[in-house]
């Protein structure tokens, strides 16, 4: 006999900070579709930032995500410098490679938190925080905010980093390393999280071929992309580091990916701070010349990418954007079904899903004629007088 | 003892038992969040949290069951009530309470919370709920088995004592039963079959807030909720309680007082521990867990106990 059920998580579920809908199609406890639904919180930001000049999208942009603060920005400032053929100097490349990889590592820090309080361990979920914070400070110290930086600017960044700057951070970065050390040893150790978490969401090479999954939901898979080092921009060709990737493809290679990465960025951030020139660190450009451009970033989850278009006015006339998570859900389809509902949550979970970078305006299909409405706003005044009518009659007032 | 006593007697224990509870559950937040770098919260947050649910409006879904949904909650009340009536009464007076087979009662009177949790989340008519109770249904099946063969243990040792006063008198003059190494295998079993009738982390899948966002109590509030509560609150002082007596010798008199207090708190330490250092298990994880390994050992014990009784030797 099958008992299928839907399960849904969310809109508003404790497993996600975020809005969201997954129904999951269970028999028994066995997940056998998913059905994906964003769009709760769409806010328009592309079109709000064809209405703004060129300096003033990075804060738009910026406040796309909380996590990614600084990645949409880099991607942007990086899409105007493409398009109007912007230099920038060699020390400002420095300065957006140490904050995007500050970035990176409290990113993943709060992955890790996110994920032990997934699993129900809460204790893990605490402790990452706690260490994330030593980064915040950093982050505070250098830009003058724990999150959203404003650091980004076409041409450029916004704020010099001072020789006390280069102290602090030297002075604090051996916190975030014994905390990597302990993670290591404590979390990829521990044979009830292998338990867990092994063999779980399989998701194999040619599977993150077909749905071109990116960042470390890819390089957990033994596909070993990275646009820092593809497409090197910033400094990311210029200091000494090694892109991550092993072959197992379950939501613990996931979780190996991430921690080794922690130790990867804080050799890119030695190697920025070690090699950084002096000089200027902002090119001052007056206009943006007609024409079109692309910008990638590596954000913590995966490829970031932003598209702007000029026609030489002060503001882009287009300016599009796909982050990570965008094409990391659909692997959901391979990963999740087959799996167990508790299963289920982790594997959602696995690939840092960040749904308010990934919020498009949701269309729904009328069933009848395609023209018509769904609803009108005379279908919605009934439907509520109908609800009234109704509570009247059953609290009987 | 007269009736009347014992009726007056079995509301004191019982409110006694859900005031210690209560604050058992706060020095068990405290002592997670300070592991956690957290505050926790001030010590009468757990009596707060019940006094507000009471006055809070029941909710009971369309579709469920609400004779069973609501009286649920109270028979796991009552079970965990009349067990800890029972545990009290032989602590505070070995020899002159209880009866013959007052052993056998409180295991049965034992698996009512379960049960009640299982009714109340099949009744509530919610997927969630369903899903959690099967779950709770499963773990029950699979830590009964190493629970009872504990319990096994105890009774070979005890050369068959079925009473829990009994078990008391005995230890207190002849040795407590978890200074051989059959008890310390016995003690073990008994700490994760707590674990799990305290439905913790890593056994707490039937409730999985981030999986089933409660689960069972999904679609619970107000009294009933706040009945669930004080159930698991009770518990949380009743079945630890349990194992001191059987392993441990209860708590006696004069200096055995506080020394009995530490048992209890040693075992406590020992629940908020393994809850604080272990992710959640998947409950096939978890079955497989309580009928591999933790039968394994509840074996092993009982056949070192029969050694030790054929050979007489008291350290097996």
């Amino acid at each position: 006999m099958s008992d299928r059920r839907i399960i849904p998580i969310g809109p508003y579920h404790p497993l996600q900070e975020e809005p969201e809908l997954f129904r999951l199609e269970v028999d028994g406890e066995t997940v056998v579709d998913l059905d994906v639904e964003v769009g709760w919180n769409h806010r328009g930001i592309e079109k709000l930032c064809e209405t703004k000049t060129y300096d003033q999208v990075p804060f738009v942009v910026e406040r796309i995500c909380g996590i990614c603060s600084t990645s949409h920005p880099l991607a942007y400032v990086q899409a105007v410098e493409d398009a109007g053929n912007i230099e920038v100097p060699e020390r400002a490349l420095y300065i957006r490679t140490l904050v995007a990889e500050l970035e990176r590592l409290h990113s993943h820090l709060l992955w890790v938190g996110l994920a032990g309080h997934f699993l129900g361990y809460n204790t893990v979920w605490m402790w990452s925080w706690k260490y994330r914070e030593p980064i915040l400070d950093i982050c505070e110290t250098v830009t003058g905010n724990r999150n959203h930086y404003a650091m980004m600017k076409v041409g450029g960044v916004r704020r010099d980093i001072l020789p006390e700057h280069v102290d602090y951070i030297l002075s604090r970065l051996p916190e975030i390393e014994k905390f990597a050390d302990l993670i290591k040893g404590a979390v990829l150790d521990d044979p009830v999280l292998h338990a867990r978490l092994k063999g779980v969401g399989v998701m194999t090479a040619d599977d993150i071929h077909d749905y071109g999954a990116v960042g470390p939901t890819s390089r957990a898979s033994g596909v070993p992309g990275d646009v820092r080092r593809d497409d090197p921009y910033a400094a990311y060709g210029l200091v000494d580091w090694d892109v991550i990737c092993v072959p197992q493809g379950d939501v613990f290679a996931k979780a190996v990916v991430r921690v080794l990465e922690m130790y990867e960025t804080i050799k890119i951030i030695k190697g920025c701070l070690e090699k950084m020139p002096a000089g200027e660190i902002d090119s001052k450009p007056k206009v943006v010349a007609p024409g079109e451009g692309i910008g990638r970033h590596e954000a913590p989850r995966g490829e970031v990418f932003h598209y702007v278009r000029s026609d030489g006015t002060n503001r882009p006339i287009r300016h599009k954007i796909r982050a990570p998570t965008y094409v990391n859900l659909p692997t959901y389809k391979t990963s999740v079904i087959g799996e167990s509902i508790t299963d289920a949550t982790i594997i959602l979970a696995a690939i840092d899903p960040c749904y308010c970078c990934t919020e498009r305006m949701a269309v729904y299909k009328h069933k009848g004629d395609p023209n018509e409405p769904i609803m009108t706003g005379s279908d919605l005044v009934r439907l509520s007088q109908e609800k009234t009518a109704r509570l009247r009659k059953e609290f009987g007032l | 003892m007269n009736i009347l006593v014992l009726v007056v007697l079995f509301f004191v224990i019982s409110a006694g038992t859900a005031v210690v509870g209560l604050l058992t559950t706060w020095i068990d937040r405290k002592v997670t969040a300070r592991v956690q770098y957290r505050l926790g919260p001030p010590w009468f947050q757990p009596f707060a949290d019940v006094v507000k649910l009471l006055g809070k409006e029941t909710i009971v879904p369309h579709a469920a069951s609400k004779a069973a949904f609501l009286i649920s909650p109270l028979i796991g009340l009552a079970g965990v009530s009349l067990v800890s009536f029972i545990i009290w009464l032989a602590i505070f007076d070995p020899t002159g309470s209880g009866f013959i087979g007052d052993l056998i009662v409180v295991i049965y009177l034992l698996i009512l919370p379960a049960l009640a949790m299982i009714f109340g989340g099949l009744a509530s008519a919610n997927p969630l709920a369903s899903v959690g109770a099967s779950r709770e249904m499963k773990l029950a099946l699979a830590y009964e088995l190493p629970f009872i063969l504990m319990i096994v243990v105890v009774l070979i040792k005890s050369g068959g004592t079925l009473s829990l006063g009994g078990l008391i008198s005995a230890q207190q003059s002849g040795g407590v039963y978890v200074a051989s190494i059959s008890g310390l295998l016995a003690l073990v079993v008994a700490i994760l079959c707590t674990q799990a009738k305290l439905g913790q982390v890593p056994f707490d899948a039937a409730e999985a807030e981030t999986e089933l966002t409660g689960g069972i109590l999904i679609e619970y509030s107000g009294t009933p909720l706040a009945v669930f509560k004080l159930t698991r609150a009770m518990l949380y002082l009743t079945v630890p309680m349990f194992t001191v007596v059987l392993l441990c010798g209860g708590i006696g008199s004069g200096w055995g007082i506080p020394l009995g207090i530490l048992k209890y708190v040693g075992l406590l330490v020992a629940v908020v521990l393994i809850r604080n250092t272990n992710p959640r298990l998947r409950i096939e994880h978890a079955v497989k867990f309580f009928w591999g390994h933790v039968t394994a050992i509840a074996i092993i014990a009982v056949a070192l106990a029969v050694l030790g009784n054929r050979l007489g030797i008291g350290w097996l």
